[in-house]
């Protein structure tokens, strides 16, 4: 339970209870001390909400929004307990500050599908209070009872007639103490939540998005800084030749960091071509040296040895023995880029005393901390300006917040007070690392002659994301990496016994969380194995799941939507193969039915149902859009993508050998939500993990292949 | 066309969004990075620079191109049509679709996508889903908002075909 009290006039404690323990403290600003204009007279409520003379409702939004609507969503919650107009409704990115906490990580952060369901009580209870303080203060100047008092249409209104803009008395309402309790509205009485409030930002963003976006910041005498980073992980700069770099036009200096040599340049194109100019030596000696294919040599030997033990339920392995079959598939997972539209990028401007940063930072609390420490200033003297970001899937969220340490390296060694910009270019992007980790998987399942697991032992080979990073203590235990196994560690399939193992592997290629982390290849095998095993007990797919989670009931009930939408009891269209895969991922349940066509030897995914159970449906069409999103970015990577390595080197580097899903490969989605009363989960991750199994089931009916290897280029099928 | 600057250096003059401009960059400069850097045009993205991702499209002479691939020097003569410009009946309905269909989610990708759909229109006033897969596949989403860049293109091609 949450709850807001007053603790002295103007303070105000936001008590978060269970398990969180934080207490947010905060201060209501007196609002308008200059209240001889009252029509600009503005009130700020709490952090989260202020209201202007004109009755614009400011939401403060603790989030990154790159795209996953969070912005809106907030906006929903406090629009909803304002009665406001949408068209009254404005939004901002909240400074780093720790009142703007994400409550289910301890520090200001966005991840994990998290935005909504820790937001969810606390805009609620936002708006709430600032109605019931805008009602009283009507009430008082009406002199009628308070509880008379209603808003709607983003209006103040009495049954007397009476009638106010919300800015007419935001800054009395401003001064009134925080009520308490604060009561939000009954879920019968919502008027936007589950009915697709407008996106904020649609129109900007349509008409060229200007100012939003940090790539697009120009300053007065700034530099835009490009670096040139090692060519291979734990090369190191030996030494360069930046003559003809310097020569170049535009160039106004070269320095070096330890994160490399940088050009730094009155444009973006001169910082590039300057860069080409420079002599590097590198030294390779402590590189990694290694090509993804002796990589996944050395995976496939760990995977005949046993590993650290993370579940032995039931029986363990111990059923396999004297199954009637077996069934026995190893799987290769590549590394992955995120590739998001809007290239990394950071604009710090660093005075000796103090530093401000525009990006699109993900991890506020990481990145500010790290920004204090490379420049050797206190936190307070460190200001984000969080913008609005051209994708991330994961990439922003940056444990080490490298880009904030390069950009603070760089201004420290330019010692000027301007401006810069630092830039990564598509090529940067693409070989910078911090990937999708490449991962290995070995499963064994025994069945008897009715189809019944007996046994099911499973390998996990792979690179630990969170290992030697600040969140290790939290999610690596015994020196397992929950975001190496989620998926399968937790499976519900094998209740007669399973064993899973991991071998942890030391690879010097730096791996991050890229959209629904660990499941992206977890749920591939696990829902690529039951096909395999329905098929080897001749058993319907649907059905055979249906057996085997009878105690899954939100999971069950997916399934089935996404099946009878699809038509699956009836056959397929005429040339069309149908694959079915449903998986449990940050709180939601997803069922994707993949429909696909094969010419030529060459697959094209034509159609996707989609069903979704994320609890309380906020934003119906935004969920769609999340889905449709998550299964054609996850597509993309399942078809094309990898990162590989030739001798250290990333042998990709741009759209061209890195490719992405285009409107030509985009399937027909339809996306069906279930109706939920139950608090509200992810939907920026959980559509991906089935569209991979999805498709792959698809494939093995219209072909026979078994598809264990990704990309399924690699396979000659697209 | 071409002019010198207070320092005897070479201006090129673009006609952008039908007003002369004259730009202080080097003549093998990018259109991309002089709309960009020096005339701070930024609703024309740097998405790949190696014209894969159609996120920097602008209209040159009516044509979609990509501007990473078009030096200024070529450019002289054309008029050249950017998001900032983009209006009249086809954008308008375009930007009116996008947001009936709630189109972007991250956004950076289209302005590319708007530009790219605006010649597509202008050449092709009903087109069939074929037809926009043809014009539209060189512009990326890496937030695969495609089906709705479909719908919206074809709710934008009714609106003008009813007015």
């Amino acid at each position: 339970m949450n709850a807001i009290t007053t603790t002295r006039r103007g303070m105000l404690a936001l008590c978060v209870g269970a398990g969180t323990g934080l207490v947010l403290g905060f201060r209501v600003l007196e609002a308008a001390a200059k209240d001889a204009v009252p029509a600009a007279a503005s009130a700020e409520f709490n952090p989260f909400v202020s209201i202007d003379g004109t009755g614009k409702v400011t939401v403060i939004v603790k989030h990154l929004d790159k795209g996953q609507g969070v912005a809106t969503g907030l906006a929903t919650l406090v629009a909803e307990e304002l009665n406001a107009r949408p068209d009254q409704i404005v939004v901002e990115f909240a400074p780093s500050d720790s009142r703007y906490k994400n409550l289910l990580f301890g520090m200001q952060g966005t991840g994990g599908s998290t935005s909504m369901a820790n937001s969810f009580d606390q805009y609620r209870e936002a708006g709430a209070a600032a109605r019931q303080m805008l009602t009283q203060a009507a009430a008082a100047s009406w002199k009628v009872p308070a509880a008379e008092v209603k808003i709607e249409a983003g209006e103040l209104r009495h049954a007397s007639g009476k009638r106010a803009g919300l800015g007419e008395f935001a800054a009395a309402a401003g001064k009134l103490p925080v009520p308490s309790p604060v009561v939000v509205k009954k879920p019968e009485d919502w008027i936007y939540i589950g009915k697709s409030f407008p996106r904020v930002d649609v129109r900007s963003k349509s008409e060229g998005s200007v100012n939003l976006f940090a790539m697009d910041l120009h300053m007065d005498d700034m530099l835009v800084a490009v670096t040139a980073r090692p060519p291979k992980w734990g090369a190191k700069l030996r030494g360069f030749d930046a003559a003809a770099a310097k020569a170049a036009p535009g160039v106004v200096g070269v320095i070096e960091v330890p994160q490399g040599a940088v050009v730094l340049a009155r444009t973006t194109w001169q910082a590039i071509k300057g860069r080409e100019l420079l002599k590097l030596d590198w030294d390779e000696s402590g590189a990694e040296l290694r090509s993804t294919d002796a990589i996944f040599a050395e995976y496939r030997a760990l995977a005949d040895k046993p590993g650290v033990t993370v579940r032995n339920t039931g029986n363990g392995a111990k059923g396999i023995e004297g199954a009637a079959k077996i069934v026995e598939a190893t799987y290769e997972f590549p590394y992955l880029a995120h590739a998001p539209m809007e290239p990394i990028n950071i604009t710090i401007l660093y005075d000796g005393k103090s530093a401000q940063f525009w990006t699109g930072s993900q991890f506020q609390g990481v990145d500010h901390g790290v920004a204090s420490q490379v420049l050797g200033l206190p936190p307070e003297k460190i200001a984000i300006h969080t913008m609005w970001a051209g994708g991330s899937f994961g990439r922003r969220a940056i444990y080490n917040a490298h880009y904030f340490a390069e950009a603070s390296a760089i201004a420290k060694a330019w010692g000027k007070p301007q401006p810069i910009k630092l830039v990564y270019t598509r090529e940067d992007d693409i070989k910078g690392g911090y990937y999708r980790p490449a991962f290995l998987h070995k499963a064994r399942v025994g069945l008897d002659k009715d189809g019944n697991i007996l046994g099911w032992e499973h390998r996990i080979v792979g690179q630990s994301i969170l290992k030697g990073t600040p969140f290790e203590a939290m999610a690596v235990k015994n020196g397992i990496d929950d975001t190496s196994i989620e998926g399968v560690s937790d499976m519900k399939y094998a209740n007669a016994g399973m064993q899973v193992d991991l071998h942890t592997t030391d690879v010097k290629v730096p791996v991050l969380w890229w959209r629904s982390v660990g499941h992206t290849h977890t749920g591939y095998v696990m829902e690529t194995m039951i096909d395999e095993l329905a098929t080897a007990a001749g058993i319907d797919p649907v059905e055979y799941r249906l057996r085997l989670m009878k105690d899954d009931p939100r999971k069950v009930a997916v399934l089935k939507l996404a099946a009878e939408k699809a038509g699956w009891s009836k056959p397929a269209p005429e040339g069309r193969y149908r694959g079915i895969a449903v998986h449990h991922s940050f709180g939601s349940y997803v069922a994707e039915v993949a429909e696909v066509s094969v010419k030529a030897g060459k697959i094209r995914v034509e159609k996707v149902v989609c069903a979704v159970d994320c609890g309380i449906a906020i934003n119906p069409d935004n969920i769609a859009a999340q889905m449709e999103g998550g299964i054609g970015y996850g597509l993309g990577a399942i078809l094309h993508d990898a990162i590989t390595l030739k001798d250290g080197a990333v042998e990709q580097a741009n759209f061209d050998g890195y490719k992405s899903l285009r409107i030509t490969e985009m399937p027909v989605i339809e996306v069906h939500v279930v109706p939920s009363t139950e608090k509200p989960t992810g939907v920026g991750e959980p559509g991906l993990p089935p569209i991979g199994p999805a498709v792959a089931n698809a494939v093995f009916k219209a072909t026979g292949k078994r598809v264990r290897e990704l990309p399924l280029a690699r396979s000659g099928l697209v | 066309m071409v002019a010198l600057d207070l320092f005897g250096d070479l201006m090129i003059e673009l006609n952008i969004n039908g007003t002369a401009r004259s730009v202080d960059a080097d003549p093998s400069t990018p259109l991309l990075w002089a709309l960009r850097d020096t005339l701070k045009m930024t609703g024309t993205k740097f998405g790949c620079g190696i014209a894969q991702c159609g996120a920097c499209t602008v209209l040159v002479d009516g044509i979609a191109v990509r501007s990473c691939q078009q030096p200024i020097e070529g450019l002289v003569g054309s008029e050249i049509t950017t998001i900032e410009g983009a209006s009249g009946k086809v954008a308008e309905a375009l930007h009116a679709a996008w947001v009936e269909h709630q189109v972007p989610q991250c956004g950076y990708c289209q302005s590319g996508q708007i530009m790219s759909a605006t010649a597509l229109l202008t050449d092709t006033p009903k087109p069939t889903d074929a037809d926009i897969d043809a014009a539209m596949q060189g512009n990326i989403c890496r937030c695969a908002t495609y089906v709705r860049i479909r719908a919206a293109i074809h709710t934008a091609s009714e609106k003008l075909g009813a007015a």
